[in-house]
């Protein structure tokens, strides 16, 4: 789990200060940074502002259709990011810089606010709304008050996934042909194998995503403002929008047009265009297949490592068990390119046999993915009351009964929750696919990506909508998991 | 079935001493209520014996058998000893059936079982099939209950079984867990903080307090005679009056008090008289009475008269409702009996 946070410490230090130095201090690595930092700000304040917003007018107000504006507000999560881009890089180059990258990454991520708000606004007591309406509040002092207060620290969870969400992002702004850090580092990595140009980068980017980390961690404060109740069964008095319904119906209905219009009618017409002149089935059905064996194994790989981990954090709590557990999250600040950096450094420097193989990608997978799957086991571990082992216990199974019995039967929904998450984050992975995929591997992604980069948009076309579809269960699941407020 | 002992049980949580020696032996068929105050270390004891916590020192046996002696301990999935906890902890992924059935070994696992069972815990065959959830807060306990003594265990221990029962429930639940029990004839041990529940279920009640057993006593025995003053504060109401000692008498603000026993000082000595509420007799007497009426509960069958002496003395008497009196009368006030005399 570590391997690839020390190993990107390690080089940094071993290259010395002045190296570094030198390194850092260019202007290419000055513009990535400020396109990064840039990028950052523009895409977290557009998707929260739209996230927030849209949660509102679903929970809050008497929009018409409020339950298909849900799933509509969701969906845009079933299209990757660099599918999405594609689709509109493909019908016009104008989207290519820093206003089309803002756009189309904040479209693509804006249901990673949108559902954690949705859902701490359901858990929210709406007595809270009543009382500061009692003492005097009108209806905007009482959504600024009360609302955006007790929904606070779900936004703000939501706005550090994008945040670290955008700044693992490749193939999309690759796309949108708007260089960051994490593109720098392909470009680097690819023009000149294991540089230290790259590692460096590497070593920023990690820092970037521990400072979005900690400043997450410090504007959320005491995080009791959330609280979770019982779920209050009783419905809130919603804000008659009256005129401005209007309004607000055409403005959902253009952003649905923006998120999903565009880049399904897109896909639509270059499936059209592209089956006209090939539709390849063999190497559809190959990379099918590869993905879906890349997946299931990455996701049974990633489940068993997340068991013992939960366990340790759930049941023994502890210094050396939070550590270990706080070590799997360090993975969240490891974007793709970065673990696959590292896992095929180190192979080729002490395992040679493992370089470009299917174990060390698998591990790679499990490094990225671990955090998911570890959330939605520790979630129904901790609904597992501790007794009901003693019971089996004291009812004389030997402890492998006990966790065959009682424990897995009762976290089997979570358990499976996780590995289909990695799974399906598996088969849409790109990064570390393109980088550590063992020669000749092709997977939907990674056929995708090579078909549309060099602008074959139509042959791309099938691979996308495969991905898509494979991707259209895993929302289903993230916005059953939003539940518990916790989304990765 | 079986006996339990445990001698000089210590068990510490870092530097908090939980037990500091506790002695304690429960007879064959018997049902022993461990009594004491949340926090006193009594479900840390109910841990020990079920062998889920071992002991710092000290010693469990079962039947003579020792099962933990602060070295070695027989881990839980060997001592056939049952639990029920707080809220039955039904497995909620399996049915009543799955259940009871949980701790037979596969081929014992039959119907003629589950009847039995069933039968036992006065609970209608139809539930088999029925989740956890679908049962209410009484029929969950019994089949804890049931799950617990299917593999006849030597011992059933039970933690605070009732107290998320509302109180309606809890005195018939409780009285049905007992039946059970007596009717398997299962020697079992009830923890529980509540006085009520230890004094009208348990064949003898042992209060703990501060990590020690204060007194090992039958209901009965307790009520009316506890060791000390603290005791007979926690195990019901109690007016404390000062008296002081003359002959076979102990003279107090409302008289002389007829000693039962031998007093525990020198004549002259003062003492503190232990008096329950329905040792009191309160009369109205509107013009030489002793004491005025201070507050009046009344609960149905009896009521609760707050009073206040001329000295100041509080006291708390329960009386009949054909005797309720009204709120600022002047009554006289007669002991009737005393609940102990402590120096």
């Amino acid at each position: 789990m570590l391997v690839p946070l020390g190993y990107v410490v390690w080089y940094t230090w071993s290259l010395g200060p002045v190296a570094t130095w030198e390194l850092l201090a260019r202007p290419r690595v000055g513009e990535l940074v400020r396109n990064t930092a840039a990028l950052l700000v523009g895409v977290v304040a557009l998707s929260t502002g739209l996230g927030v917003t849209c949660a509102w007018l679903v929970e809050r107000t008497d929009l018409p259709l409020r339950r298909v504006w849900h799933v509509l507000f969701v969906a845009p999560l079933a299209i990757p990011a660099f599918v999405n881009s594609y689709a509109w890089v493909s019908i016009t180059h104008a989207v290519q810089g820093y206003a089309g990258a803002v756009l189309i990454v904040s479209l693509s991520y804006s249901p990673l606010v949108y559902l954690p708000a949705v859902a701490a606004m359901r858990t929210l007591d709406p007595a809270l709304e009543e009382v500061a309406h009692s003492l005097g509040d009108d209806r905007w002092t009482v959504f600024r008050r009360v609302v955006l207060r007790g929904i606070r620290p779900a936004v703000l969870g939501g706005a550090l996934l994008v945040g670290l969400h955008l700044l693992a992002e490749f193939g999309a702004l690759q796309m949108l042909r708007f260089p960051t850090l994490t593109t720098g580092i392909y470009d680097q990595y690819r023009s000149a194998f294991n540089s230290p140009a790259a590692n460096v980068l590497a070593s920023v980017l990690v820092l970037s995503c521990l400072l979005l980390l900690l400043g997450e961690l410090w504007v959320r404060g005491d995080a009791a403002l959330w609280r979770v109740g019982a779920g209050s069964a009783r419905s809130v008095d919603r804000v008659k929008l009256g005129a401005m319904r209007a309004v607000a119906l055409a403005g959902v209905a253009g952003l649905v047009t923006l998120s999903l219009g565009v880049p399904v009618s897109s896909l639509v017409h270059w499936l059209r265009v592209g089956s006209s002149t090939a539709f390849p089935v063999d190497e559809l059905i190959a990379a099918t297949a590869t993905t879906a064996g890349l997946g299931i194994g990455a996701a049974a790989l990633t489940a068993a490592m997340a068991l013992p981990v939960v366990w340790l954090a759930v049941r023994h709590r502890g210094g050396l068990s939070n550590v270990i557990e706080r070590a799997t999250f360090t993975a969240h600040a490891l974007p793709g390119i970065v673990v696959a950096l590292a896992l095929i450094s180190v192979s080729v420097r002490s395992v040679r046999p493992l370089y470009q193989t299917l174990p060390l990608l698998l591990v790679a997978y499990a490094i990225l993915f671990l955090p998911r799957a570890v959330v939605s086991v520790r979630s129904s571990l901790e609904h597992a009351q501790p007794v009901l082992e003693d019971v089996a216990r004291s009812l004389g199974s030997r402890p492998a009964a006990v966790l065959a019995r009682v424990t897995i039967p009762l976290i089997r929904n979570g358990l499976g929750a996780g590995a289909a998450l990695v799974f399906l984050a598996v088969s849409t992975e790109l990064t570390a696919t393109l980088l550590m995929a063992p020669i000749g591997t092709a997977t939907l992604a990674t056929e995708f990506w090579s078909n549309s980069s060099s602008l074959a948009y139509g042959a791309a076309a099938p691979y996308a909508l495969l991905m898509v579809l494979v991707s259209l269960p895993a929302t289903w699941l993230l916005s059953r998991q939003t539940r518990g407020g916790v989304l990765t | 079935m079986s006996r339990v002992s445990v001698k000089s049980l210590r068990k510490a949580f870092g530097p908090a001493e939980v037990l500091v020696g506790i002695d304690l032996e429960v007879d064959d068929a018997e049902i022993l209520a461990v009594l004491g105050p949340s926090g006193c270390g009594k479900t840390t004891l109910l841990r020990i014996i079920a062998g889920f916590l071992d002991p710092d020192a000290g010693l469990v046996a079962l039947d003579g058998a020792t099962v933990a002696d602060g070295h070695s301990s027989v881990p839980a999935w060997r001592r056939r000893v049952g639990y029920v906890p707080q809220e039955g902890a039904l497995f909620p992924h399996l049915d009543v059936r799955g259940n009871i059935l949980f701790g037979l070994p596969r081929r014992e696992r039959t119907y003629e079982r589950l009847a039995e069972m069933l039968r036992l815990a006065e609970l209608p065959q139809r539930v088999a099939s029925a989740y956890p959830r679908e049962l209410s807060g009484g029929q969950q306990q019994r089949v804890a209950l049931a799950r617990a003594l299917a593999p006849e265990p030597r011992v059933v221990l039970l933690d605070e079984p009732f107290s998320s029962l509302d109180a309606a429930l809890r005195l018939s639940a409780g009285r049905e867990v007992s039946s059970v029990l007596r009717s398997a004839g299962t020697t079992a041990v009830l923890v529980t903080h509540d006085q009520g529940e230890a004094l009208s279920l348990a064949d003898r009640v042992a209060v703990m307090d501060d990590g020690l057993i204060r007194q090992v006593d039958t209901p009965l025995q307790l009520y009316g005679a506890p060791v000390d003053q603290r005791i007979g504060r926690f195990v019901g109401d109690a007016n404390l009056l000062t008296a002081k000692l003359e002959g076979d008498v102990a003279r107090c603000a409302l008289g002389p008090v007829a000693l039962r026993a031998q007093p525990p000082s020198a004549d002259g000595a003062l003492v503190t008289l232990l008096v329950r509420p329905e040792q009191l007799r309160v009369t109205a007497a509107p013009e030489c009475g002793q004491a005025r009426v201070e507050e009046v509960v009344f609960y149905g069958p009896h009521a609760l008269v707050r009073l206040a002496l001329d000295d100041g003395t509080g006291l708390q008497a329960r009386v009949k409702p054909a005797d309720v009196p009204a709120v600022g009368d002047r009554v006289t006030v007669e002991v009737t009996g005393i609940s102990g005399v402590f120096a």
